[in-house]
Protein backbone atom coordinates (compact mmCIF):
# COMPACT_ATOMS: atom_id res chain seq x y z
CA UNK A 1 0.00 0.00 0.00
CA UNK A 2 2.94 2.17 0.77
CA UNK A 3 4.61 1.78 -2.52
CA UNK A 4 1.48 2.15 -4.24
CA UNK A 5 0.96 5.51 -2.16
CA UNK A 6 4.65 6.88 -3.39
CA UNK A 7 3.47 6.00 -7.00
CA UNK A 8 0.25 7.57 -7.22
CA UNK A 9 1.59 10.78 -5.53
CA UNK A 10 4.83 10.76 -6.63
CA UNK A 11 7.30 10.21 -3.76
CA UNK A 12 9.86 13.27 -3.56
CA UNK A 13 12.68 10.82 -3.29
CA UNK A 14 11.93 9.50 -6.87
CA UNK A 15 13.00 12.99 -7.94
CA UNK A 16 11.41 16.37 -7.85
CA UNK A 17 10.82 16.15 -11.41
CA UNK A 18 8.34 12.99 -10.92
CA UNK A 19 7.24 15.11 -7.75
CA UNK A 20 6.28 17.63 -9.82
CA UNK A 21 4.16 15.79 -12.90
CA UNK A 22 2.89 13.51 -10.68
CA UNK A 23 -1.12 12.56 -11.72
CA UNK A 24 -2.28 12.69 -8.21
CA UNK A 25 -0.91 15.42 -6.37
CA UNK A 26 -0.38 14.43 -2.28
CA UNK A 27 -1.20 18.16 -0.91
CA UNK A 28 -2.55 21.50 -2.49
CA UNK A 29 1.08 23.04 -2.58
CA UNK A 30 2.05 19.90 -4.44
CA UNK A 31 -0.78 20.39 -6.87
CA UNK A 32 0.05 24.70 -7.98
CA UNK A 33 3.60 23.80 -7.91
CA UNK A 34 3.20 20.99 -10.50
CA UNK A 35 0.82 23.53 -12.43
CA UNK A 36 3.59 25.88 -12.19
CA UNK A 37 6.07 23.46 -13.30
CA UNK A 38 3.79 22.37 -16.53
CA UNK A 39 4.10 25.85 -17.09
CA UNK A 40 7.63 26.42 -16.67
CA UNK A 41 7.67 23.20 -19.45
CA UNK A 42 5.55 25.17 -21.84
CA UNK A 43 7.70 28.57 -21.24
CA UNK A 44 11.04 26.61 -22.12
CA UNK A 45 10.09 25.95 -25.34
CA UNK A 46 10.26 29.24 -26.53
CA UNK A 47 14.08 30.59 -26.92
CA UNK A 48 13.43 34.15 -27.08
CA UNK A 49 10.71 34.08 -23.97
CA UNK A 50 13.84 32.51 -22.13
CA UNK A 51 16.33 35.27 -23.37
CA UNK A 52 14.12 37.85 -22.23
CA UNK A 53 14.00 36.42 -18.74
CA UNK A 54 17.52 35.94 -18.50
CA UNK A 55 17.98 39.65 -19.46
CA UNK A 56 15.15 40.69 -16.33
CA UNK A 57 17.32 38.45 -14.25
CA UNK A 58 20.36 39.87 -15.52
CA UNK A 59 19.11 43.25 -14.38
CA UNK A 60 17.93 42.16 -11.07
CA UNK A 61 21.43 40.24 -10.63
CA UNK A 62 23.45 43.09 -11.68
CA UNK A 63 21.52 45.47 -9.32
CA UNK A 64 21.81 43.63 -6.72
CA UNK A 65 25.39 43.75 -6.97
CA UNK A 66 26.06 46.80 -8.03
CA UNK A 67 28.68 48.49 -5.83
CA UNK A 68 30.99 44.89 -6.53
CA UNK A 69 30.63 44.93 -9.64
CA UNK A 70 31.01 48.58 -10.76
CA UNK A 71 34.51 48.86 -10.19
CA UNK A 72 34.37 52.78 -9.65
CA UNK A 73 32.28 55.44 -7.52
CA UNK A 74 29.23 56.51 -9.95
CA UNK A 75 28.93 59.96 -8.46
CA UNK A 76 32.70 60.75 -8.01
CA UNK A 77 34.48 63.79 -10.25
CA UNK A 78 37.76 63.32 -12.12
CA UNK A 79 38.24 66.61 -14.16
CA UNK A 80 41.47 65.22 -15.26
CA UNK A 81 39.90 62.10 -16.82
CA UNK A 82 36.52 63.95 -18.67
CA UNK A 83 35.31 62.09 -21.78
CA UNK A 84 37.75 59.14 -22.05
CA UNK A 85 37.15 56.50 -24.73
CA UNK A 86 36.64 52.88 -23.88
CA UNK A 87 39.48 51.00 -22.60
CA UNK A 88 42.12 50.95 -20.46
CA UNK A 89 40.67 51.73 -16.57
CA UNK A 90 37.51 52.42 -17.87
CA UNK A 91 35.33 49.92 -19.65
CA UNK A 92 32.86 52.17 -20.97
CA UNK A 93 34.80 55.21 -20.82
CA UNK A 94 33.94 58.67 -18.98
CA UNK A 95 31.78 60.90 -18.95
CA UNK A 96 31.86 65.29 -19.30
CA UNK A 97 32.43 64.95 -15.50
CA UNK A 98 35.48 62.23 -15.40
CA UNK A 99 32.61 59.87 -14.15
CA UNK A 100 33.26 56.05 -14.63
CA UNK A 101 30.35 55.82 -17.34
CA UNK A 102 30.10 51.76 -16.64
CA UNK A 103 30.32 52.46 -12.95
CA UNK A 104 26.74 54.59 -13.25
CA UNK A 105 25.28 52.08 -16.16
CA UNK A 106 25.47 49.83 -13.09
CA UNK A 107 24.31 51.98 -10.28
CA UNK A 108 21.13 53.24 -12.81
CA UNK A 109 20.32 49.58 -12.80
CA UNK A 110 19.25 50.02 -9.47
CA UNK A 111 17.30 52.81 -10.43
CA UNK A 112 15.66 51.36 -13.26
CA UNK A 113 14.84 48.56 -11.74
CA UNK A 114 13.16 50.60 -8.69
CA UNK A 115 10.70 52.30 -10.87
CA UNK A 116 10.36 48.97 -12.86
CA UNK A 117 9.27 47.16 -9.54
CA UNK A 118 7.60 50.13 -7.73
CA UNK A 119 5.35 50.84 -10.61
CA UNK A 120 4.35 47.22 -11.19
CA UNK A 121 3.56 47.04 -7.69
CA UNK A 122 1.26 49.90 -7.07
CA UNK A 123 -0.59 50.03 -10.51
CA UNK A 124 -1.38 46.35 -11.13
CA UNK A 125 -3.03 45.60 -7.46
CA UNK A 126 -4.94 49.16 -8.04
CA UNK A 127 -6.04 48.09 -11.20
CA UNK A 128 -6.87 44.65 -10.38
CA UNK A 129 -9.04 46.33 -7.66
CA UNK A 130 -10.95 48.76 -9.75
CA UNK A 131 -11.20 46.43 -12.67
CA UNK A 132 -12.52 43.25 -10.36
CA UNK A 133 -15.03 45.56 -8.68
CA UNK A 134 -16.04 47.19 -11.55
CA UNK A 135 -16.89 44.21 -13.82
CA UNK A 136 -18.49 42.02 -10.67
CA UNK A 137 -20.44 44.34 -9.10
CA UNK A 138 -21.78 46.20 -12.21
CA UNK A 139 -24.39 48.97 -12.32
CA UNK A 140 -23.34 52.31 -10.32
CA UNK A 141 -20.64 50.63 -8.93
CA UNK A 142 -19.18 49.90 -12.33
CA UNK A 143 -20.37 53.31 -13.43
CA UNK A 144 -18.73 55.22 -11.46
CA UNK A 145 -14.98 53.31 -11.47
CA UNK A 146 -15.40 53.11 -14.98
CA UNK A 147 -15.58 57.06 -15.79
CA UNK A 148 -12.86 57.57 -12.72
CA UNK A 149 -10.81 55.36 -15.33
CA UNK A 150 -11.83 56.74 -18.29
CA UNK A 151 -10.67 60.24 -16.89
CA UNK A 152 -6.95 58.92 -15.78
CA UNK A 153 -7.15 57.46 -19.04
CA UNK A 154 -7.85 60.31 -21.32
CA UNK A 155 -4.54 62.29 -20.23
CA UNK A 156 -1.23 61.25 -23.04
CA UNK A 157 1.04 59.26 -20.22
CA UNK A 158 4.40 61.42 -20.41
CA UNK A 159 2.01 64.79 -20.26
CA UNK A 160 0.17 63.78 -17.33
CA UNK A 161 3.18 62.47 -15.55
CA UNK A 162 4.94 65.74 -16.65
CA UNK A 163 2.18 67.68 -15.25
CA UNK A 164 2.58 65.96 -11.71
CA UNK A 165 6.20 66.02 -12.03
CA UNK A 166 5.87 69.75 -12.38
CA UNK A 167 3.18 69.75 -9.65
CA UNK A 168 4.85 67.62 -7.12
CA UNK A 169 8.30 68.78 -7.68
CA UNK A 170 11.12 67.17 -9.71
CA UNK A 171 12.37 63.41 -8.22
CA UNK A 172 12.35 59.79 -8.58
CA UNK A 173 9.93 59.33 -5.88
CA UNK A 174 7.34 61.73 -8.04
CA UNK A 175 8.15 60.29 -11.49
CA UNK A 176 7.36 56.71 -10.27
CA UNK A 177 3.93 57.75 -8.84
CA UNK A 178 3.57 59.92 -11.54
CA UNK A 179 4.12 56.49 -14.29
CA UNK A 180 1.61 54.70 -11.54
CA UNK A 181 -0.99 56.67 -11.67
CA UNK A 182 -1.28 56.74 -15.81
CA UNK A 183 -0.17 53.00 -15.30
CA UNK A 184 -3.02 51.63 -14.16
CA UNK A 185 -6.34 52.59 -16.26
CA UNK A 186 -5.81 49.72 -18.92
CA UNK A 187 -5.24 47.24 -16.07
CA UNK A 188 -8.38 47.97 -14.77
CA UNK A 189 -9.83 47.89 -18.32
CA UNK A 190 -8.50 44.47 -18.88
CA UNK A 191 -9.85 43.30 -15.13
CA UNK A 192 -12.80 44.62 -15.88
CA UNK A 193 -13.66 42.77 -19.30
CA UNK A 194 -12.23 39.50 -17.76
CA UNK A 195 -14.69 39.65 -14.85
CA UNK A 196 -17.66 40.60 -16.74
CA UNK A 197 -17.02 36.67 -18.74
CA UNK A 198 -17.00 34.63 -15.38
CA UNK A 199 -19.05 36.97 -13.50
CA UNK A 200 -22.35 34.20 -14.73
CA UNK A 201 -19.84 31.02 -14.79
CA UNK A 202 -21.64 28.29 -12.35
CA UNK A 203 -18.16 28.67 -10.30
CA UNK A 204 -19.48 32.25 -9.44
CA UNK A 205 -22.78 31.47 -9.00
CA UNK A 206 -21.78 28.19 -6.56
CA UNK A 207 -19.57 31.06 -4.51
CA UNK A 208 -22.38 33.08 -3.94
CA UNK A 209 -24.68 29.90 -3.41
CA UNK A 210 -22.54 28.88 -0.60
CA UNK A 211 -23.00 32.35 1.14
CA UNK A 212 -19.68 33.34 0.18
CA UNK A 213 -19.02 37.45 0.41
CA UNK A 214 -18.81 39.68 -2.22
CA UNK A 215 -15.26 40.09 -1.21
CA UNK A 216 -14.29 36.71 -0.56
CA UNK A 217 -15.37 35.90 -4.25
CA UNK A 218 -13.33 38.69 -5.73
CA UNK A 219 -10.14 37.25 -3.63
CA UNK A 220 -10.63 34.09 -3.73
CA UNK A 221 -12.32 33.55 -7.19
CA UNK A 222 -12.01 36.64 -9.31
CA UNK A 223 -9.08 37.75 -8.62
CA UNK A 224 -7.01 34.67 -9.82
CA UNK A 225 -8.36 34.43 -13.01
CA UNK A 226 -8.49 38.08 -14.13
CA UNK A 227 -4.54 38.76 -12.77
CA UNK A 228 -2.85 36.24 -14.83
CA UNK A 229 -4.02 38.67 -18.10
CA UNK A 230 -2.91 41.92 -16.04
CA UNK A 231 0.71 40.42 -15.11
CA UNK A 232 1.05 39.40 -19.28
CA UNK A 233 0.32 43.25 -19.42
CA UNK A 234 1.91 44.49 -17.22
CA UNK A 235 5.47 42.69 -18.23
CA UNK A 236 4.68 44.10 -21.91
CA UNK A 237 4.15 47.62 -20.42
CA UNK A 238 7.29 47.55 -18.01
CA UNK A 239 9.47 48.52 -21.82
CA UNK A 240 7.06 51.77 -21.72
CA UNK A 241 7.66 52.71 -18.06
CA UNK A 242 11.41 52.36 -18.68
CA UNK A 243 10.94 54.66 -21.62
CA UNK A 244 8.69 57.28 -19.86
CA UNK A 245 11.15 57.37 -16.89
CA UNK A 246 14.03 57.90 -18.78
CA UNK A 247 11.95 60.25 -21.14
CA UNK A 248 10.92 62.24 -17.78
CA UNK A 249 14.86 61.74 -16.67
CA UNK A 250 16.19 63.18 -20.29
CA UNK A 251 13.93 65.92 -19.12
CA UNK A 252 15.49 66.48 -16.05
CA UNK A 253 12.53 65.75 -13.91
CA UNK A 254 13.18 62.58 -12.78
CA UNK A 255 15.82 61.22 -11.00
CA UNK A 256 18.42 64.11 -10.06
CA UNK A 257 21.88 64.52 -10.28
CA UNK A 258 24.45 63.27 -9.49
CA UNK A 259 22.78 60.26 -9.25
CA UNK A 260 22.70 57.75 -12.25
CA UNK A 261 19.85 57.62 -14.16
CA UNK A 262 20.39 56.06 -17.58
CA UNK A 263 17.40 58.61 -19.54
CA UNK A 264 19.46 61.29 -17.42
CA UNK A 265 22.69 60.04 -18.34
CA UNK A 266 21.47 59.87 -22.10
CA UNK A 267 20.78 63.70 -21.81
CA UNK A 268 24.22 64.62 -20.33
CA UNK A 269 25.59 62.82 -23.46
CA UNK A 270 23.61 64.05 -26.07
CA UNK A 271 26.55 67.44 -26.36
CA UNK A 272 28.97 65.15 -27.07
CA UNK A 273 27.00 62.92 -29.33
CA UNK A 274 29.53 62.87 -32.27
CA UNK A 275 32.78 62.90 -31.34
CA UNK A 276 32.19 61.30 -28.01
CA UNK A 277 29.65 58.46 -28.40
CA UNK A 278 29.91 55.98 -25.82
CA UNK A 279 28.71 58.84 -23.49
CA UNK A 280 25.16 58.87 -24.84
CA UNK A 281 25.12 55.50 -26.12
CA UNK A 282 25.91 53.45 -23.45
CA UNK A 283 23.17 54.19 -21.29
CA UNK A 284 21.15 54.55 -24.66
CA UNK A 285 21.82 50.48 -25.37
CA UNK A 286 21.12 49.63 -21.92
CA UNK A 287 17.91 51.04 -22.53
CA UNK A 288 16.92 49.35 -25.55
CA UNK A 289 18.24 45.81 -23.93
CA UNK A 290 16.32 46.00 -20.68
CA UNK A 291 13.31 47.03 -22.73
CA UNK A 292 13.47 44.39 -25.31
CA UNK A 293 14.06 41.70 -22.14
CA UNK A 294 10.63 42.48 -20.48
CA UNK A 295 8.72 42.56 -24.15
CA UNK A 296 10.49 39.15 -24.89
CA UNK A 297 9.58 37.94 -21.00
CA UNK A 298 5.95 39.77 -21.92
CA UNK A 299 5.12 37.90 -25.15
CA UNK A 300 6.63 34.42 -23.55
CA UNK A 301 3.69 34.79 -20.56
CA UNK A 302 1.14 35.31 -22.74
CA UNK A 303 1.83 32.12 -24.70
CA UNK A 304 1.87 29.96 -21.23
CA UNK A 305 -1.11 32.51 -19.38
CA UNK A 306 -3.58 32.91 -21.57
CA UNK A 307 -6.13 31.26 -20.48
CA UNK A 308 -7.76 30.84 -24.26
CA UNK A 309 -4.39 28.82 -24.49
CA UNK A 310 -4.41 27.59 -21.33
CA UNK B 1 -40.63 21.95 2.53
CA UNK B 2 -40.46 24.55 -0.48
CA UNK B 3 -43.35 26.38 -1.03
CA UNK B 4 -44.00 28.56 -4.12
CA UNK B 5 -46.69 30.72 -4.72
CA UNK B 6 -47.41 32.84 -7.61
CA UNK B 7 -43.83 33.41 -8.33
CA UNK B 8 -42.78 35.41 -11.55
CA UNK B 9 -39.83 36.58 -12.90
CA UNK B 10 -39.28 39.01 -15.65
CA UNK B 11 -35.91 39.67 -17.41
CA UNK B 12 -36.86 43.28 -19.03
CA UNK B 13 -39.67 42.65 -21.16
CA UNK B 14 -39.64 39.12 -20.97
CA UNK B 15 -41.88 37.36 -18.73
CA UNK B 16 -39.93 34.13 -18.22
CA UNK B 17 -42.04 32.88 -15.33
CA UNK B 18 -45.85 33.59 -14.59
CA UNK B 19 -47.58 32.70 -11.73
CA UNK B 20 -46.03 29.61 -11.13
CA UNK B 21 -47.20 27.42 -7.70
CA UNK B 22 -46.66 24.38 -6.60
CA UNK B 23 -45.09 22.75 -2.79
CA UNK B 24 -42.53 20.42 -2.24
CA UNK B 25 -43.05 18.10 1.23
CA UNK B 26 -39.78 17.03 2.73
CA UNK B 27 -37.57 13.91 1.54
CA UNK B 28 -39.99 14.17 -1.30
CA UNK B 29 -38.60 14.81 -5.33
CA UNK B 30 -40.78 17.38 -7.11
CA UNK B 31 -39.22 17.56 -11.05
CA UNK B 32 -39.38 20.15 -13.45
CA UNK B 33 -40.58 19.42 -17.34
CA UNK B 34 -40.57 21.83 -20.43
CA UNK B 35 -38.69 22.42 -22.91
CA UNK B 36 -35.76 24.48 -23.05
CA UNK B 37 -37.14 28.56 -22.65
CA UNK B 38 -40.13 27.30 -20.55
CA UNK B 39 -38.46 29.03 -17.28
CA UNK B 40 -37.74 26.02 -15.33
CA UNK B 41 -34.09 27.09 -14.67
CA UNK B 42 -35.32 30.10 -13.71
CA UNK B 43 -37.35 29.01 -10.73
CA UNK B 44 -34.57 27.06 -9.30
CA UNK B 45 -32.24 30.65 -9.77
CA UNK B 46 -35.18 32.55 -7.95
CA UNK B 47 -36.06 29.56 -5.32
CA UNK B 48 -31.89 29.84 -4.60
CA UNK B 49 -31.55 33.35 -4.47
CA UNK B 50 -29.47 33.92 -7.39
CA UNK B 51 -31.66 35.53 -9.66
CA UNK B 52 -32.92 38.97 -7.63
CA UNK B 53 -35.76 39.96 -9.36
CA UNK B 54 -38.67 37.90 -8.64
CA UNK B 55 -42.48 38.38 -7.37
CA UNK B 56 -44.31 36.17 -5.54
CA UNK B 57 -43.88 34.05 -2.27
CA UNK B 58 -40.89 31.65 -1.53
CA UNK B 59 -41.07 29.57 1.29
CA UNK B 60 -38.40 27.35 2.54
CA UNK B 61 -38.44 24.92 5.47
CA UNK B 62 -41.42 27.35 6.35
CA UNK B 63 -39.27 31.06 6.33
CA UNK B 64 -40.74 33.45 3.73
CA UNK B 65 -37.61 34.54 1.59
CA UNK B 66 -36.67 37.81 0.78
CA UNK B 67 -34.18 39.15 -2.09
CA UNK B 68 -31.21 38.09 0.24
CA UNK B 69 -30.73 34.98 1.98
CA UNK B 70 -29.18 34.68 5.07
CA UNK B 71 -26.34 31.78 6.12
CA UNK B 72 -28.88 28.96 7.80
CA UNK B 73 -30.78 29.31 4.23
CA UNK B 74 -27.17 28.17 2.13
CA UNK B 75 -26.46 25.90 4.97
CA UNK B 76 -30.02 24.21 4.19
CA UNK B 77 -30.39 24.43 0.54
CA UNK B 78 -27.55 23.77 -2.24
CA UNK B 79 -27.33 23.30 -5.54
CA UNK B 80 -25.78 21.27 -8.82
CA UNK B 81 -25.37 23.35 -12.00
CA UNK B 82 -25.86 22.06 -15.47
CA UNK B 83 -22.43 22.49 -16.97
CA UNK B 84 -19.73 20.64 -14.93
CA UNK B 85 -17.25 22.21 -17.23
CA UNK B 86 -18.43 25.78 -15.81
CA UNK B 87 -19.15 24.76 -12.69
CA UNK B 88 -16.40 24.53 -11.26
CA UNK B 89 -13.22 26.94 -10.46
CA UNK B 90 -9.82 26.73 -13.49
CA UNK B 91 -7.50 26.94 -10.94
CA UNK B 92 -8.76 25.54 -7.72
CA UNK B 93 -7.99 21.78 -6.97
CA UNK B 94 -10.77 19.45 -5.91
CA UNK B 95 -9.96 19.94 -2.19
CA UNK B 96 -10.60 23.87 -2.26
CA UNK B 97 -13.26 23.52 -4.43
CA UNK B 98 -14.96 21.06 -2.25
CA UNK B 99 -13.63 22.44 1.21
CA UNK B 100 -14.94 26.41 0.51
CA UNK B 101 -18.22 26.20 1.60
CA UNK B 102 -17.23 24.45 4.48
CA UNK B 103 -14.38 27.39 5.11
CA UNK B 104 -17.15 29.93 4.74
CA UNK B 105 -19.58 28.78 7.49
CA UNK B 106 -16.33 28.14 9.78
CA UNK B 107 -17.34 24.77 9.91
CA UNK B 108 -14.26 22.68 12.29
CA UNK B 109 -11.92 19.38 10.21
CA UNK B 110 -12.72 20.47 6.91
CA UNK B 111 -10.14 18.27 5.60
CA UNK B 112 -11.98 15.52 6.96
CA UNK B 113 -15.16 16.51 5.92
CA UNK B 114 -13.94 16.99 2.59
CA UNK B 115 -12.83 13.69 2.58
CA UNK B 116 -16.31 12.25 3.55
CA UNK B 117 -17.93 14.00 1.21
CA UNK B 118 -15.65 12.80 -1.69
CA UNK B 119 -16.01 9.43 -0.68
CA UNK B 120 -19.79 9.63 -0.28
CA UNK B 121 -19.61 10.45 -4.58
CA UNK B 122 -17.39 7.65 -5.23
CA UNK B 123 -14.20 9.80 -6.25
CA UNK B 124 -11.11 8.53 -3.64
CA UNK B 125 -8.48 10.58 -2.30
CA UNK B 126 -6.28 10.52 -5.50
CA UNK B 127 -9.09 12.91 -6.97
CA UNK B 128 -8.53 15.20 -3.73
CA UNK B 129 -5.62 17.20 -5.07
CA UNK B 130 -6.28 17.78 -8.87
CA UNK B 131 -7.68 20.18 -10.92
CA UNK B 132 -10.83 20.05 -12.90
CA UNK B 133 -8.77 20.05 -16.49
CA UNK B 134 -7.66 16.31 -14.76
CA UNK B 135 -11.25 15.38 -14.61
CA UNK B 136 -13.80 13.66 -16.89
CA UNK B 137 -17.36 15.13 -17.02
CA UNK B 138 -18.67 12.75 -14.89
CA UNK B 139 -16.18 13.01 -11.97
CA UNK B 140 -16.61 16.82 -12.30
CA UNK B 141 -20.17 16.68 -11.57
CA UNK B 142 -19.40 14.27 -8.45
CA UNK B 143 -17.28 16.72 -7.34
CA UNK B 144 -20.11 19.05 -7.70
CA UNK B 145 -22.34 16.96 -5.91
CA UNK B 146 -19.72 16.66 -3.07
CA UNK B 147 -19.26 20.45 -2.91
CA UNK B 148 -23.35 20.63 -2.55
CA UNK B 149 -23.26 18.23 0.33
CA UNK B 150 -20.54 19.11 2.37
CA UNK B 151 -22.62 21.70 4.32
CA UNK B 152 -25.44 18.62 4.91
CA UNK B 153 -27.90 20.62 3.41
CA UNK B 154 -31.70 18.93 3.51
CA UNK B 155 -32.62 20.57 0.11
CA UNK B 156 -30.78 20.01 -3.20
CA UNK B 157 -32.06 21.81 -6.28
CA UNK B 158 -30.82 20.14 -9.85
CA UNK B 159 -30.22 22.17 -12.73
CA UNK B 160 -30.08 19.69 -15.67
CA UNK B 161 -27.47 17.76 -13.43
CA UNK B 162 -26.46 14.80 -16.50
CA UNK B 163 -27.52 16.98 -19.77
CA UNK B 164 -24.12 17.49 -20.47
CA UNK B 165 -22.75 13.90 -19.57
CA UNK B 166 -22.49 10.74 -21.99
CA UNK B 167 -25.44 8.97 -21.47
CA UNK B 168 -23.37 6.03 -19.48
CA UNK B 169 -22.38 8.39 -17.13
CA UNK B 170 -25.58 10.02 -16.84
CA UNK B 171 -27.35 7.16 -15.26
CA UNK B 172 -23.97 6.56 -12.67
CA UNK B 173 -24.93 10.49 -11.37
CA UNK B 174 -28.56 9.55 -11.47
CA UNK B 175 -27.67 6.57 -9.63
CA UNK B 176 -25.68 8.45 -7.25
CA UNK B 177 -28.20 11.22 -6.37
CA UNK B 178 -31.03 8.68 -5.94
CA UNK B 179 -28.69 6.35 -3.55
CA UNK B 180 -27.88 9.73 -1.61
CA UNK B 181 -31.21 10.43 -1.48
CA UNK B 182 -32.69 7.43 0.01
CA UNK B 183 -29.66 7.87 2.70
CA UNK B 184 -30.00 11.27 3.89
CA UNK B 185 -33.68 12.21 3.25
CA UNK B 186 -33.09 14.69 1.11
CA UNK B 187 -35.45 16.80 -0.20
CA UNK B 188 -34.37 17.20 -4.51
CA UNK B 189 -36.17 19.62 -7.00
CA UNK B 190 -34.84 18.34 -10.25
CA UNK B 191 -35.37 20.59 -13.60
CA UNK B 192 -34.91 18.59 -16.55
CA UNK B 193 -36.27 18.09 -20.37
CA UNK B 194 -36.09 14.47 -20.30
CA UNK B 195 -38.93 13.00 -19.08
CA UNK B 196 -37.13 9.63 -18.28
CA UNK B 197 -34.69 11.46 -16.23
CA UNK B 198 -38.26 12.92 -14.19
CA UNK B 199 -39.64 9.42 -14.20
CA UNK B 200 -36.65 7.54 -12.50
CA UNK B 201 -35.82 10.50 -10.25
CA UNK B 202 -38.91 12.11 -8.43
CA UNK B 203 -42.37 11.15 -6.76
CA UNK B 204 -44.10 14.27 -8.68
CA UNK B 205 -43.84 16.37 -11.50
CA UNK B 206 -44.63 19.84 -13.25
CA UNK B 207 -44.93 20.72 -16.48
CA UNK B 208 -43.78 24.00 -17.79
CA UNK B 209 -44.38 25.71 -21.02
CA UNK B 210 -43.65 29.62 -21.73
CA UNK B 211 -42.96 30.51 -17.54
CA UNK B 212 -46.38 28.55 -16.98
CA UNK B 213 -46.97 25.30 -15.41
CA UNK B 214 -49.62 23.55 -17.66
CA UNK B 215 -49.94 20.68 -15.09
CA UNK B 216 -48.89 18.57 -12.21
CA UNK B 217 -49.23 15.45 -11.73
CA UNK B 218 -47.93 12.00 -9.55
CA UNK B 219 -44.85 10.17 -11.59
CA UNK B 220 -47.07 7.30 -11.83
CA UNK B 221 -49.61 8.86 -14.38
CA UNK B 222 -46.29 10.09 -15.92
CA UNK B 223 -45.91 6.44 -16.09
CA UNK B 224 -48.94 5.35 -17.34
CA UNK B 225 -48.96 7.37 -20.19
CA UNK B 226 -51.97 9.14 -18.84
CA UNK B 227 -51.32 12.74 -18.86
CA UNK B 228 -54.50 15.23 -19.08
CA UNK B 229 -52.91 18.06 -21.41
CA UNK B 230 -52.13 17.54 -24.85
CA UNK B 231 -48.79 19.52 -24.66
CA UNK B 232 -47.46 16.83 -22.08
CA UNK B 233 -48.75 13.76 -24.06
CA UNK B 234 -46.84 15.67 -27.10
CA UNK B 235 -43.69 15.93 -24.64
CA UNK B 236 -43.99 11.83 -23.68
CA UNK B 237 -44.26 11.26 -27.41
CA UNK B 238 -40.98 13.41 -28.35
CA UNK B 239 -39.04 11.52 -24.95
CA UNK B 240 -39.93 8.11 -26.67
CA UNK B 241 -39.60 8.93 -30.16
CA UNK B 242 -36.38 10.10 -29.81
CA UNK B 243 -34.70 6.45 -29.55
CA UNK B 244 -37.22 4.21 -27.91
CA UNK B 245 -35.06 1.46 -27.10
CA UNK B 246 -32.49 3.92 -24.78
CA UNK B 247 -35.07 5.01 -23.23
CA UNK B 248 -37.02 1.64 -22.24
CA UNK B 249 -32.77 0.55 -21.48
CA UNK B 250 -32.44 3.38 -19.18
CA UNK B 251 -35.17 2.88 -17.45
CA UNK B 252 -34.47 -0.80 -16.99
CA UNK B 253 -31.24 0.23 -14.85
CA UNK B 254 -32.94 1.45 -11.96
Amino acid sequence: MKALDDRSAGSFSAGPRAWLMAEAAGSRRQARLGRWYAAWLVFRRNPLAVTGLAIVCGLIVVALVAPWLAGHSPIEQNLQARLLPPGGGHWLGTDALGRDIFARLVHGARITLLIVALVAAIAAPVGLIMGCSAGYFGGWVDAVLMRITDVFLAFPRLILALAFVAALGPGIENAILAIAITAWPPYARIARAETITIRTSGFIQAARLQGASASRILVGHVVPLTSSSVIVRVTLDMAGVILTAAGLGFLGLGAQPPVAEWGAMIAAGRQFMLDQWWVAAAPGLAILVVSLGFNLLGDGLRDVLDPKHG
Amino acid sequence: MIRVESLSVSFGRVQAVREVPFHVAPGEAFGLVGESGSGKSTVLGAIAGLIQDWSGTISVAGQPQGRRRDKAFHKRLQMVFQDPYGALHPRHVVDRIVGEPAAIHGLDEVGARVEKALGEVGLGPAFRYRYPHQLSGGQRQRVAIARALILEPEILLLDEPTSALDVSVQAEVLNLLARLRAERGLTYILVSHDLAVIAHMCDRLAVMRDGRVVEEMGVEELRAGAPREAYTRRLLAASRGYDRAAAEGFESTT
